[in-house]
């Protein structure tokens, strides 16, 4: 019976509409490209001679200074890895309690979770260079100010991201402790705690292993650490110091990366 | 049914429920006006289709889920009534078992069972994980009741379905309750797991003297287990009697149609 058969079905994965909105989506990404670039005003003159410029850099660069390790590298190398470990710390102390209050289902008051997520923000906008120049402003030049700006640019960052893992945690636990009477407190060490923990060091160890690279930048503004060395030795246009400093930040990421893929592995 | 009971003091009732509503959504009542009374003892089964308010009704008796309007006296005290700490203690004394068991996944056995005492103690006690000797001696003599002896140190997701489910009656009756609640205990598990968990909870029930109040979708589990049986239809109590009083003309009341019946 085909004149019967009822008209085929089609099927579309978008609608009228929503191609519509993909369209304007699409055309305002290429505009953005274009305007973009235009703003940024390449000088070309600059851009032809960049692999020139570049290979007498290096040139410069060469042999690395190793010898001025012990006397202008390693205090401060040590002095950013404190200035790290001990900002990460700190942000975390502050972090925790922001971190519970952002997340919406162990705190289901809008008004708190969006203060939370308010001073998180503000923490997150700031970049740690910036903070850096304030505290520095506000202590004086030194590590106390590299580690409170690591540790105040880190609220945000673990606070974030503590709070969505608590997020993510199956409530089923959670009803089943509720339902035998325990407290908030019992709660939270009980059925959130044990949900988010592998999550929890993993955002730690992160946060670490970037905090050990944004701090090696502090002393540039005058927060401490290996930045100190190299902002001399870029002012005085040592080039084989510079060198050096970048060596050792090199091997120093590494070292950090191979450590936290271990310590991650044992936890989780 | 039970006008009688409803208007005596209830010194003898566990547990009395009167004009319990609940809606969600403003003016779509799930559970519309459910009066129920409990005796001290025996297993009562709530059947019904998906969506008739079984589990809603489960979860207002221990408040998991707020009741709009309704009393809940449990052993004489109205627990919709309550608030904070007296909700906690009121939680205390009614144990619930979760169909998907609810256990703490990374916590071993032993932590998962002693969670039932958190209502018990103080919040330091609890982050240090101090607790009584005597509830730690409970929770072996429990596990050795659910026959899970050698498993007190295992992690609860290195559990099989069947041994989390008596886990998570273990916890329940680590709570020493006066009223177990099993939400749909066996819809996860294998038949012949199921029949071993409703005898669990029978025992139990017997053994402690307490009354126990399963959901469940097991028509057969529930005649064959069940002192009583609670028949729900959209939000209303349609059956409620024997377990040898629930016929086909019973069943068909409860959830519609009869091609399904056999």
């Amino acid at each position: 019976m085909p004149e019967a058969r009822p008209e085929a079905r089609q099927w579309r994965r978008f609608g009228a509409g929503e191609q519509l909105v993909r369209f304007a989506v699409y055309l305002l990404l290429v505009a953005t490209v274009v305007a973009a670039g235009r703003s940024v005003e390449i000088i070309p003159e600059f851009l032809y001679d960049a692999p020139e410029q570049m290979q007498d850099l290096l040139v410069r660069m060469w042999p690395v200074d190793f010898a001025h390790y012990p006397k202008g590298v390693h205090a401060g190398l040590m002095e950013t890895l404190q200035i790290a470990t001990l900002g990460t710390l700190l942000a975390l102390v502050l972090a925790v309690p922001f971190g519970l209050l952002a997340a919406r289902n162990l705190t289901p008051l809008p008004p708190v979770n969006f203060f939370a997520r308010l001073v998180l923000v503000a923490s997150r906008s700031v970049n740690s260079l910036v903070w850096a120049l304030l505290f520095v402003a506000v202590f004086g030049p030194g590590a106390l100010a590299g580690m409170l700006a690591i540790a105040f640019r880190s609220i945000g960052f673990l606070g974030k991201l503590i709070g969505e893992a608590i997020e993510e945690t199956a409530k089923g636990p959670v009803e089943a402790l509720t339902a035998a009477g325990a407290g908030t407190g019992a709660l939270i060490w009980y059925a959130y705690w044990p949900q988010i923990r592998p999550a929890f060091w993993s955002i730690v160890l992160l946060r670490w292993d970037i905090n050990v690279r944004e701090s090696a930048v502090l002393g540039l503004v005058g927060a401490g650490g290996i930045g100190m060395a190299l902002d001399t030795a870029l002012n005085l246009f040592q080039w084989e110091r510079v060198a050096m400093v970048l060596v050792a930040i090199f091997v120093v990421v590494i070292i950090a990366e191979l450590a936290v893929t271990q310590v991650r592995k044992r936890i989780l | 049914m039970n006008t009688a009971a409803d208007t005596q003091p209830t010194t003898q009732a566990a547990l009395v429920i009167r004009k319990l509503f609940k809606a969600y959504v403003a003016g779509q009542p799930v559970l519309k006006g459910i009066d129920l009374t409990f005796g001290g003892t025996g297993l009562t089964a709530i059947i019904g289709a998906s969506g008739t308010g079984k589990s809603t009704l489960l979860r207002c008796i221990n408040r998991l889920v707020e009741p709009t309007s309704g009393e809940i006296l449990l052993e004489g005290e109205d627990i919709v009534r309550l608030g904070g700490e007296q909700l906690r203690a009121a939680r205390r004394r009614i144990g619930m078992v979760f169909q998907e068991y609810n256990l703490v996944e990374r916590l071993t056995v032993m932590e998962n069972l002693l969670t039932g005492r958190l209502g018990t103690i103080g919040p330091l006690d609890a982050w240090l994980r101090r607790f009584p000797p005597a509830d730690i001696e409970h929770a072996f003599a429990l596990l050795d009741t659910v026959g899970l002896a050698n498993f007190a140190n295992q992690r609860a997701d290195s559990l099989s379905g069947g041994q989390r489910q008596r886990v998570g009656i273990a916890r329940a009756l680590m709570q020493e309750p006066r009223l177990l609640l099993a939400d749909e205990p066996t819809s996860s598990l294998d038949p012949k797991t199921s029949v071993e968990i409703m005898e669990l909870l029978r025992e139990q029930g017997r053994a402690n003297n307490i009354p126990v109040i399963v959901n469940m979708h097991d028509v057969e589990l529930a005649r064959r287990f069940a002192d009583r049986v609670i028949g729900m239809r959209n939000g209303e109590v349609a059956f409620d009697g024997a377990a040898t009083a629930l016929d086909d003309g019973m069943l068909r009341s409860i959830y519609g149609g009869e091609g399904w019946l056999q």
